[in-house]
């Protein structure tokens, strides 16, 4: 009988087969750490050499000229893309190049794209269900009811990104920035430690982009938050540490002030713009 | 439950009122008319009905996978014809020795090609239970195989919808050839009686007739049961935002590979039924033309609606029915002709225009409501 249970207990003698719900470790302060990574797609270098290291609730603002490498390596660190060399660590237990997109999803990675995309036929309260960080397997899917306290935690953050009224729209009639928001609502369903958040301002105006502002600043501290951006202007409204990327590595690192004056960030990025 | 949450929802009600309506009248008309009476239903309308039912149950499979998961199956046919071939496998063996040749095991087509004994996969084809399980399995393993190699590889769109068509067409020229065990060319035919009773007579169609209709049913709300389901809500997430839905957590491949083999599994049924009513099962069930004719009901009558699909079989079904006997040659242009004015026409299917009055009905989606309540 013995025999028979440890059979059957296959969860404890191969340690993969252990589902991945460890709780991501932040003792040593980073929650994300990415060292001499590489990757080329047919010769080109997309990034070469790259060191990042993102501390726990941290809110950091990467810039960078096009083709910098920004959106190749939110797709390294969310599992869509593999690096040819190197090593990308979750807090200083998960190594995600193990892991597939949706456990690194799950561990607490949430990403928005560059383009808004969430499920135009679905209603915003239904997007935000989705997201919510629950057991996302077939069967407690199939049977899922709606809980109270699921409802509460969406209407929270139906309040937080300001679609209280729209609960019941189809996400696809939405505006170019609501549905921004809703992504980044859907984002904060999951519950995730550490937010990447790609181009967020880009086709908002003012005021929309004040509103995200405040949204994103109100995040950090609870979740570390890492966000992609051309807008100059957006950047030093929330920015505290800028990462400059140029060909694939980091070219400057510092507050705002610092990369701003920073001759070697004036020439290929800035100085293009002013 | 997510298989009693349907019964609660006006839409379903309506659809099983109608069809348990139809299905009381059709018997009342059959059994207790006079037979010179205008209004009497006749056993051939009652198994043609069935047979239509059928193919309304196959239209469902379809649309579950195709409306809300956005994978545009071309090869269901072969899901539906091996769930026949299971129940015809049954049938055969119900034949016994009162087959041409009176051999007590061996079908007639075996006896003629000299075959010795009973090919392993013919075991159990004796006993009901078995072959119904069969109707299930078979075609939910090909799917479940076929599923997890296809979507594991993230195969969508166009290339998944070739390699369904290419699928079904592998499986029909297998199934012509002789050696496979199945009857080649002719299928499998000649059934004699199905759980005892005699095919033949009235009662036994009308009782296949009822038991496609409390199938059709079942598969309805079983599909419905999924589609309102939080599962249902991703699968469209899947449709409609494949990457997204991964990055939020989602294992897409899981969803689309369980959904897939549902619907398999109801084609099975389909198909299951479909045997005994028509009198044979052969390889032409498999042909590629089929399964894309099940695509066009479900597209004349409205994608991602279930009950669009059943409207949409029945009807064109239907016309093939009237169009062949008027004018045989003409049904395949008056079927274009129909797909291309639905399509220009009314982009939302015969379904669409329902809907336009009780749209209030359909976005009232469970999760909407609860969240109001």
């Amino acid at each position: 009988m013995s025999i028979f249970q440890e059979l059957t207990n296959r969860d404890q003698v191969f340690e993969f087969l252990a589902p991945v719900q460890s709780p991501v470790d932040v003792r040593h302060g980073p929650i994300l750490y990415m060292e001499d990574v590489s990757v080329s797609f047919d010769g080109f270098k997309a990034i070469n050499n790259l060191n990042l290291t993102i501390d726990d609730g941290e809110l950091r603002c990467i810039i960078g000229p096009n083709g910098a490498g920004k959106t190749t390596m939110m797709d390294i660190i969310t599992g869509k893309t593999r690096p040819d060399t190197g090593s990308v660590w979750f807090g200083s237990r998960h190594n995600l190049l193990t892991m597939n997109e949706p456990d690194i999803a799950t561990l607490g990675i949430g990403r928005k794209f560059q383009k808004p995309t969430v499920f135009e036929a679905l209603t915003v309260f239904e997007n935000l269900e989705l997201a919510m960080a629950t057991d996302k397997r077939i069967f407690p899917t199939l049977t899922a009811t709606m809980k109270p306290e699921y409802r509460e935690r969406i209407e929270e953050v139906l309040e937080m990104i300001g679609l209280k009224d729209l609960r019941n729209a189809p996400a696809g009639i939405l505006s170019h920035g609501q549905k921004q928001w809703l992504e980044i609502g859907m984002l904060l369903m999951q519950k995730p430690r550490l937010l990447l958040v790609d181009e967020p301002v880009a086709g908002m105006t003012e005021q929309e982009m004040e509103r995200t502002a405040e949204l994103l600043t109100s995040l950090a501290g609870k979740q570390s938050v890492v966000v992609v951006e051309h807008d100059m202007g957006f950047v030093r409204s929330i920015a505290r540490k800028v990462t400059v990327l140029h060909q694939g590595s980091v070219l400057a690192e510092g507050s705002m002030d610092q990369v701003s004056n920073d001759p070697e960030v004036v020439k290929v990025y800035l100085g293009e713009e002013a | 439950m997510w298989l009693t949450r349907p019964l609660q929802e006006r839409s379903t009600q309506i659809f099983l009122g109608v069809l348990f309506g139809a299905l009381v009248i059709v018997s009342a008309l059959h059994l207790f008319m006079p037979q010179d009476s205008a209004l009497y239903v006749s056993s051939y309308t009652v198994t043609l009905l069935g047979k239509y039912l059928c193919y309304a149950l196959l239209a469902v499979a379809v649309d579950l996978v195709w409306g809300y998961l956005g994978i545009l199956s071309l090869g269901h046919g072969a899901f539906f014809a091996l769930g026949g071939y299971a129940m015809g496998m049954y049938l055969m063996r119900q034949i016994g020795d009162r087959g041409v040749y009176g051999d007590p095991v061996l079908p007639d087509f075996m006896v003629f090609l000299n075959w010795q004994e009973l090919p392993w996969y013919w075991a159990g084809f004796d006993m009901a239970w078995f072959a119904f399980i069969m109707v299930l399995l078979a075609p939910g393993i090909l799917a479940l195989v076929f599923g997890f190699l296809a979507f594991r590889s993230r195969v969508t769109g166009v290339y998944l919808s070739i390699i369904t068509q290419a699928l079904t067409f592998a499986l029909m020229l297998a199934f012509f050839r002789n050696e496979m065990g199945f009857g080649g060319n002719n299928g499998l035919t000649d059934f004699k009686d199905i759980l005892g009773f005699d095919l033949r007579t009235d009662a036994t169609r009308l009782g296949l007739f009822l038991a496609t209709g409390i199938a059709l049913a079942i598969g309805y709300v079983i599909c419905r049961g999924i589609v309102t389901s939080k599962l249902g809500r991703v699968s469209v997430a899947c449709r409609d935002a494949e990457a997204r839905t991964r990055f939020i957590g989602y294992r897409v491949e899981r969803v689309q590979l369980f959904v897939f083999v549902v619907s398999a599994m109801l084609a099975g049924v389909a198909g299951a039924l479909y045997v005994p009513q028509v009198g044979i099962i052969n390889p032409s069930e498999f042909s590629p033309l089929f399964s894309i004719e099940v695509v066009v009901w479900v597209a004349l009558g409205g994608r991602a609606t279930l009950y669009g699909a059943v409207i949409g079989a029945l009807l064109v079904n239907y016309a093939k029915t009237v169009f062949t006997g008027i004018m045989p040659d003409a049904w395949l242009f008056a079927l274009g002709g129909l797909f291309v004015l639905v399509t220009v026409f009314l982009p939302k299917g015969i379904a669409g225009l329902m809907s336009r009055r009780s749209k209030k009905d359909d976005t009232d989606t469970p999760a909407a409501q609860e969240a109001t309540a």
